[in-house]
């Protein structure tokens, strides 16, 4: 039996543990292991994800004791792609993440890289574990990294953690709720024990509040409109480097956890047909594109626009969520992926731009076309690919989304994922402006700024040139991966 | 004629295609040696060329060069074919492009213009996307390609930098990005009602889907490919986008981008729903109604500009409806006109274009009150005027005629005589607003412009050749690169199945 | 209503939820805030203890007298869940006690519009 379920999250706790220790021997040593411990990390989530596609789903006995009573780990299509993705990503941050980390937190980096890496484990472990008690345990550990990872930040970041931290423990607690209305239901917290389980239950109201709480939870963990409050203040806080490893993954994962709930454990059946919550979602989230999109052009201050553009964003995951038919998935998925890249490009830019000139309000901006090339190369691939421009990444997630919405008739989400992309160029062709056609004046940046060092660079350039290549070849994704993931959705007789 | 075709596999589509981006980075990457870097400008023009007039030949004897790469999509590949539609835009594209390079490479060092690095970059890139947008053989490639031209020539609009440029950047975009989100239901639209997106001649959408789906969808496309054919209501951003340097004026907003946005049309008409269905849905009275309309008032603002490029815009509006008219006539002739006129009124919009820049170089005016007597200073630059604004007008020999001539016997062949009326009106008006520029140049006295003085023969040169090509195009259609066989085959392949 | 009203300490439970709730939300001060959170975790633990008990049996400790029937014993599950949830509330209150002391070094108070106020000073 195949170990790389439990390895990848091993490796990051591991890596976690040894961070404390060797870094008060040496401060260096923490970031050679935490990048050490990503790079195995994402080597065993692509042998799994290799072995997954071409041998089927890897079951892991925790233990050797086998469910329901012992705790499972499962690496399918799924939960293969999704760590993948969080890997990949959380690898490429921490290579960037060194200068611009010693820059502006130098003091903490010892613990930043611990919890870093402990966050990774979490969310990893959320993503790998097919217990439902399990996933709290890792949940919680993903959170409370994440807030301790907030806090080290400016003087604002403490109060945003903290706020966060109070909504967080509501999403954990009613988490836990929902699981307890399960595990009395039906005896088992095992994910696919449950699954068989619930079918001659699904007229009870337990399984319904259940349901109900665990989709509360985990929309308050993605940050759906309107339990979205959190967000913007904890993005425009945090270090820039926390921003970029949190922004673009963290959500996702609660995100991967609602589509988990919906095709494994409560099943469409439920969740679609007799218990519309998927349709909630949906709704809900098309408020929240045009919500976030708007708010995104209100802002002045670049992460602050790139915290409300999350949001919009987050909103796509839902709609395809809230499709709930292949394509939507499809789609919804497409765009966990998309957007993760897109996002910790353009909070990479960021950071490049705070690294060489201070700044983040957007109006500072001119000229920086000039003095940091490569830099705004980057944020420019970044920028068409989130308004949808073929043949960037997002443009793709976004026409699976819509051939969702067409074949489930929805003509509103129709609207919404089209008026988006315009409201998405408005914000952000209001910097490409800035940047490139604008003279510098005497509120522009010093006019010394130049591209930042190679080891921050190169995984800027790498994230925007991947949009390209994710883009056209996302039908390889979706043929290999995502079909199968979303199989279960398909109705009958279409 | 047999218009039996078969395609075979072959890479020089996709090689046509890849040259501009190969050359791209070659001049992004020799930005600080200006001769080197205009020599890969000019080596990917001559090279494009090269390669898309070696498929004039195997396209005319019915074997279509095509290239499918991979899937783009789950059952939607990345294809491209050159059928004969696409080889003549993209034939006249390419060689107006080399020409477009040495009087850019001219226009640019007389006027001393920053960033040229990002202008000949941009230039390389819309016309790769140009090229995509001439061998797509699919309505998924299409867009890509579409989509990648609007925000390829975005650079080019704001390339002065001033609050006017910047102003018009938005415009630009605000019409073609909506019209773009337009194009894309309209395909999403297909794909889920027909299952492909493969252009075929004649057609693919089955009447079956009934006619408001039908009607729907055609709507969807028209404002999609509508903006960047400058059909009103959608043209308003041409006139502000002529802020842009006169060569982009030239080459984008009289060949490329808007030829890209007449072509799209044709392909819709012609290659998804079939000349015949377009009929039957009631669109072709639609499209019909509104491209007479926008000839006509196109014509009459034309003549209210004072600006000579806007004039131009206001002029090449019209000329674009020309296009989408004879699309919308259910005759070969109509067809044949539309198509030849994408030719012809590129030879002789760029002209014009041409000889607006090298006036604007020379003697930095821009305005038509301001050309008193030009014609002393510049005689040769005002003779390569006159003969396209004969051109436009209609007058023989020059192309224009030829291809209006059509126009006029598809609208009667089709039984829409007031159409030869819009024509008609429309070549009257032309005249009416080309005559007052000539007679300012000619016969008022002026004293600045008192002795002959051209602009550089980087400019000069390539004008007089574009307007030697419009004529040439009138006198002897097939003569050189087969402009004429290569529209008639489209024409014919389109419209002999389409009909009912 | 009377199977409700054996149940009456799951209206307890809901009432402590509510209460937890009503302090995370709608107190102003943070240390409030967290006290609250704490109540509302409570209340959740007890729902699962609660859900462990069937009457009449006796503690999951093999007893040789009643032998090896697991109906005779509480469900030993959820105490063991519970334990686990009980870590971690305390390492999420230990985080924001020292979130609340950072808080309180910069700002000097814990009440949440005195710090709003100082937030914009200072910016």
């Amino acid at each position: 039996m195949s170990h790389l379920p439990v390895l990848i999250p091993v490796t990051l706790l591991l890596s976690a543990f040894l961070i404390p220790l060797a870094g008060s021997i040496k401060r260096d040593f923490a970031f050679a292991i935490a990048l050490v411990g990503a790079a195995l990390a994402f080597a065993f989530t692509l042998a799994g994800l290799f072995t997954v596609i071409t041998q089927g789903e890897i079951r892991y006995h925790l233990g050797g004791w086998a469910p329901p009573i012992g705790i499972e780990y499962v690496l399918d299509a799924l939960s293969g792609f999704m760590a993948t993705v969080v890997t990949l990503i959380g690898l490429v941050v921490l290579i960037y993440s060194r200068r611009s980390v010693l820059h502006e937190v130098a003091p903490r980096v010892v613990p930043l890289y611990a919890l870093a890496m402990l966050l990774l484990a979490g969310l990893v472990g959320i993503i790998v574990t097919g217990d439902l008690f399990n996933f709290f345990v890792f949940l919680e550990i993903s959170s409370i990294s994440a807030y301790a990872l907030m806090a080290i930040g400016d003087d604002r970041a403490p109060v945003a953690a903290f706020r966060y931290l109070i909504l967080g423990s509501i999403a954990g607690s009613f988490y836990v709720l929902g699981v307890g209305f399960l595990y009395f239901s039906t005896g088992s917290l095992n994910m696919a024990d449950v699954a068989q389980r619930l079918p001659e239950l699904y007229q009870s109201r337990a399984v319904a509040a259940a349901a109900i709480f665990i989709f509360i939870a985990l929309g308050l963990k993605m940050a759906l409109f309107p339990l979205h409050l959190w967000l913007p203040d904890v993005y425009t806080y945090a270090p820039s480097a926390v921003t970029a490893l949190i922004a673009p993954i963290m959500t996702k994962v609660a995100a991967y956890a609602l589509i988990r709930m919906l095709l494994t454990v409560f099943q469409p059946a439920y969740l679609r047909d007799l218990l519309p919550l998927t349709s909630v979602i949906g709704w809900l989230a098309a408020c929240g594109i045009l919500y976030g999109s708007i708010m995104a052009i209100a802002q002045s201050d670049l992460r602050r626009m790139l915290a409300y553009s999350s949001i919009s964003q987050i909103g796509y995951i839902g709609i395809g969520i809230g499709l709930a038919n292949p394509l939507g998935i499809i789609g919804a998925l497409l765009h966990i992926l998309n957007h993760a890249f897109m996002k910790a490009c353009l909070f990479l830019v960021a950071g490049n731009i705070r690294w060489r000139t201070g700044q983040w309000e957007i109006r500072r901006f001119a000229g920086l076309g000039r003095t940091m090339p490569w830099t705004m190369a980057g944020f420019s691939v970044a920028a068409l690919s989130m308004v949808g421009i073929p043949p960037a990444a997002g443009f793709f997630s976004k026409w699976y989304l819509l051939l969702g919405s067409i074949d489930a008739g929805n003509w509103f989400f129709v609207a919404v994922i089209l008026a988006s992309s315009l409201l998405t160029a408005v914000y952000f062709f209001r910097v490409l402006e800035q940047v490139y056609a604008t003279h510098t004046n005497e509120e522009s940046a010093p006019m010394k700024a130049s591209d930042p060092p190679l080891s921050m660079l190169l995984p800027t350039l790498f994230l925007g040139a991947g949009l390209l290549i994710l883009g056209l070849f996302n039908s390889a994704i979706v043929t290999y991966i995502l079909n199968s993931v979303a199989q279960p959705l398909q109705r009958p007789g279409s | 004629m047999a218009y039996a075709s078969e395609i075979y596999f072959s890479l020089t589509p996709l090689l046509a295609v890849l040259v501009s981006p190969a050359a791209a980075i070659l001049i992004l990457l020799s930005s600080q040696k200006p001769n080197l870097r205009e020599t890969w400008t000019v080596l990917a023009a001559v090279g494009k060329f090269a390669l898309v007039i070696s498929m004039v030949a195997p396209v005319l004897a019915g074997q279509y060069p095509a290239i499918t790469l991979f899937d783009i999509a789950p059952g939607i590949s990345l294809a491209l074919k050159a059928d004969p539609l696409g080889v003549s835009f993209a034939l006249s594209a390419s060689l107006l492009w080399i020409l477009t390079s040495f009087y850019s490479i001219g226009y640019m060092r007389t006027l001393k213009e920053h960033s040229q690095t990002r202008y000949f970059a941009s230039f390389a890139i819309c016309l790769s996307a140009t090229m995509g947008i001439a061998f797509a053989a699919n309505l998924l490639t299409f867009l890509i390609f579409y989509e990648v031209l609007t925000i390829a020539t975005y650079p080019l609009v704001i390339h002065k930098e001033s609050a006017a440029a910047i102003s018009a950047g938005r415009k630009y975009l605000a019409f073609l990005l909506t019209s773009g989100v337009a194009l894309l239901l309209a395909v999403a639209l297909t794909q889920m009602n027909a299952g492909t997106l493969e252009f075929s001649p004649g057609g693919f959408l089955s009447p079956s889907l009934g006619q408001a789906t039908l009607l729907g969808i055609f709507i969807l496309f028209l404002v999609g490919v509508g903006a960047k054919s400058g059909l009103m209501p959608f043209h308003s951003w041409l006139p502000s986008a002529m802020v842009a340097p006169s060569p982009v004026s030239a080459l984008l907003h009289a060949v490329a981008v808007v030829k890209a946005g007449v072509f799209g049309f044709a392909r819709v008409v012609g290659y998804v729903f079939g000349p015949g269905l377009t009929a039957d849905i009631g669109a072709a009275t639609l499209v019909g109604v509104l491209a007479g309309a926008t000839i006509i008032i196109a014509s009459l603002l034309a003549m209210a500009q004072d600006n000579l490029k806007r004039r131009l815009a206001y002029s090449t509006i019209g000329h674009l409806s020309y296009i989408i008219l004879g699309t919308v006539l259910l005759a070969p002739a109509a067809w044949l006109g539309g198509l030849f006129h994408i030719t012809t009124h590129a030879a002789m919009k760029i002209t014009l274009f041409f000889c607006a820049g090298a006036i604007y170089a020379k003697t930095g005016r821009e305005n038509i009150s301001e050309m008193d007597g030009i014609g002393k200073q510049m005689p040769l630059t005002m003779a390569a005027f006159i003969v396209g604004a004969l051109g436009l007008a209609g007058v023989p020999p020059v192309g224009g005629f030829l291809s209006k001539w059509f126009l006029a016997e598809g609208a009667v062949v089709s039984g829409h005589p007031v159409l030869l009326g819009v024509l008609l009106l429309s070549g009257i008006l032309n005249a009416g607003y080309f005559f007052p520029v000539v007679v300012r140049a000619y016969f008022r006295p002026s004293k600045h412009f008192v002795r002959f003085d051209e602009a550089s023969p980087a400019m000069l040169i390539p004008l007089l050749l574009t307007a030697a090509f419009a004529v040439l195009l009138g006198i002897y259609p097939d003569g050189i690169f087969r402009f004429y066989s290569l529209t008639a085959a489209a024409a014919f392949s389109v419209v002999a199945r389409g009909a009912p | 209503m009377s199977a409700l009203a054996t149940h009456y300490i799951y209206y307890m439970t809901a009432g402590l939820l509510v209460i937890g709730l009503y302090g995370m939300i709608g107190k102003k001060n943070l240390l409030k805030k967290l006290i609250g959170m704490n109540i509302f975790q409570t209340a959740i633990f007890l729902f699962f203890i609660y859900g462990a008990v069937k009457p009449g049996t006796t503690v999951p400790v093999l007893d040789i007298r009643i032998g090896m029937d697991a109906a005779a014993y509480i469900n030993p599950l959820p105490h063991v869940l519970i334990l686990t949830a009980i870590v971690v509330s305390v390492a999420t209150t230990g985080v924001a006690l020292a979130l609340l002391i950072s808080i309180y070094r910069r700002y000097g108070s814990l009440e949440e519009s005195t710090i709003l106020e100082r937030m914009k000073q200072s910016s």
